[in-house]
């Protein structure tokens, strides 16, 4: 016990290799698997010898507290739908805060320790990105899966209010910091609670994808910042890798719909007014073409190239499997299919890609933007399935466009583009899509799954 | 010269350069250290993964995120011989949710991974 004491730093360390590991692994599906488990070990290694150096360590509560955190941590991630990742991802980021938060109120409850000026702010600091990441986590979870209103929060007043948390925060904080007094401490922390819903709810539900990479960060930190509490490298290490992957993440997902950071953070913007106004402003009648699935079917089955486009309307109706039936049997008729993914397809970062891996989508048949971009000029058809700003030409002509600037997938270049979609209504973004309209564009209207279902009934005969 | 003994000359100065007592002295400077290297690292690493796989990304963070279970695991202590205080309660409370995290972390993204794997042939 003694010798792993002595060596407990060399030994986070080791843990803390292991986590680079981690997502270095991710790099590619294969080692991604292998990456994983380096992860599992690392983070076996750190508990296993924290128990061994912690002062007096109460094993029975220790280990009351993970035997029930495991079994629902494992009966959770067994059983969720794959279509509920990103609210289950926000959940967990709140735990993440959560926890902070308990940790930092832990330590000034401790009469054991006593905590030097810095590590009071690194407590306070801890504690704080703490309570944000926790409600903010919470409020991004009720939103993304509808049980609150994916509606932004307006008025005025919203503004001032943070302003004034964000103070009052950093008022009791500074007042624990000279002090020490414990009140101020716990005041503190319910101001970071408070304000953590308040820098959310008046996000609006189609910028969750930046919000859940950017909580993703957060909780980075807050790890980070309990780390220099206790000196503990590997909380360091292992907190700032999360917190650079969430600040990556969120500006992927920034530059792919078109928004800054701090634009989706203040608000404004793409779905803001602005762009109701001219979403709505000017509805023009257009003519358009409209056609049955088995025209779609007709044409896909007599194409040589064909690639589909899947937007969040496709998981929204559950089509998934049902995509891929079709896919196999275009295959089987000698058709090249291929499936193009826009970073913003799903509800968060790489959502789409993990929906069709459940579908038993093969690999090598998905395809990321750049990769794809060009290759649609030489495309009989594209099968555009639950997508629509993703796709809209605008982006690419029209400067007076919010969306101007925006990378898409260049559907339009293909020889023939067929729509599946519900209606004629607009997008996320409120903006009338031009593709809809070209003379190479069929439209078919209905339920994703519905038509996906009949066309795979014609391609059959 | 070749390439190795250069590097290991340039590694013998720069360590030789390194103000080590000075670090020993003043730890929150040793801390931060590693904290800004540690982004560097993250920041070059996060590049490099496939964005096909963001989203188990995103759950394998999470779970090392749950590496704060070190902290609370340190606060699950008898304090003055007392078992159960607000310290240690507490303490627990987040063993729990870093837990769920950990085990609930890992275990979705090696669900996912399968499914990637699972296509490859």
């Amino acid at each position: 016990m003694n010798a792993i004491a002595q060596y407990a730093d060399w030994i986070y360390l080791v843990a803390a290799v292991l986590f680079i590991l981690t997502l270095k692994g991710l790099s590619s599906p294969t080692g991604a698997i292998t990456g994983n488990r380096y992860g599992m070990v690392g983070m076996a290694l750190a508990v296993l010898v924290t128990l061994v150096i912690a002062p007096s360590p109460n094993f029975a509560l220790i280990g009351l507290a993970m035997i029930a955190g495991a079994v629902i941590g494992v009966y959770r991630a067994k059983t969720v739908p794959m279509t509920q990742m990103p609210e289950t991802v926000a959940l967990m980021h709140s735990l993440v805060g959560l926890a902070a938060v308990l940790i930092a109120l832990a330590a000034v409850h401790n009469t054991d320790q006593h905590h030097t000026t810095v590590q009071r702010i690194e407590l306070f600091i801890g504690c704080f990105i703490g309570g944000i990441t926790f409600t903010a986590s919470v409020v991004a979870w009720g939103k993304l899966s509808a049980k609150l209103a994916a509606k932004p929060l307006k008025g005025g007043w919203v503004k001032p209010v943070q302003i004034v948390l964000a103070l009052g925060m950093l008022g009791f904080g500074a007042h624990y910091f000279i002090t020490e007094s414990l009140a101020s401490f716990w005041v503190m922390t319910g101001f970071s609670v408070v304000l953590g819903y308040f820098l959310i709810a008046p996000i609006g539900g189609g910028d969750m994808p930046v919000v859940v990479s950017m909580l993703n960060s957060y909780s980075g930190w807050a790890a980070a910042g309990i780390g220099f509490t206790l000196g503990n490298s590997v909380l360091i290490i292992a907190g700032s890798l999360v917190g650079s992957s969430g600040a990556i993440l969120s500006y992927i997902m920034c530059k792919a719909m078109n928004r800054s950071l701090l634009n989706v953070i203040f608000g404004g913007g793409m779905g803001g007014d602005a762009a109701a106004v001219a979403g709505s402003g000017e509805v023009v009648q257009r003519p358009y073409k409209s056609g049955s699935s088995d025209d779609a079917s007709f044409m896909m089955g007599n194409a040589d190239s064909v690639v589909i486009v899947p937007g969040y309307g496709l998981a929204v109706s559950r089509a998934q499997h049902a995509l891929q039936e079709f896919a196999n049997a275009l295959t089987a008729k000698g058709v090249t299919v291929r499936y193009a993914i826009h970073p913003v397809a799903g509800r968060m970062p790489g959502h789409m890609n993990v929906l069709l891996a459940e579908a038993e989508v093969p690999y090598e048949q998905v395809q990321e933007m750049e990769e794809i971009n060009a290759d649609f000029g030489n495309t009989d058809v594209v099968l555009v399935i639950g997508a629509n700003d993703v796709v809209n030409p605008a982006a690419q002509k029209d400067k007076q466009s919010p969306i101007y600037g925006m990378p898409i997938l260049e559907a339009h270049k293909a020889r023939t583009v067929i729509v599946v979609k519900r209606s004629m209504s607009a997008g996320y973004a409120g903006l009338d899509n031009d593709l809809f309209y070209m003379d190479k564009t069929m439209m078919v209207f209905g339920d994703a799954k519905k038509v996906v279902e009949d066309m795979i009934k014609g391609v059959g005969h | 010269m070749n390439t190795t003994e250069t590097v290991a000359q340039a590694a013998t100065a720069v360590v030789a350069s390194l103000p080590v007592e000075q670090l020993v002295q003043t730890p929150f400077v040793a801390t931060f250290t590693i904290f800004v290297l540690a982004i560097f690292i993250g920041y070059h690493v996060v590049w490099s993964v496939t964005p096909a796989l963001h989203t188990p990304l995103m759950a394998v963070t999470n779970a090392l995120s749950s590496i704060i279970v070190v902290g609370a695991v340190l606060q699950t202590v008898d304090i003055g011989g007392q078992q159960i205080t607000l310290t240690s309660v507490l303490g627990a409370v987040a063993v729990f949710l870093a837990s769920v995290n950990i085990f609930g972390g890992f275990a979705v993204t090696s669900r996912m991974l399968e499914m990637f794997k699972k296509k490859k042939k």
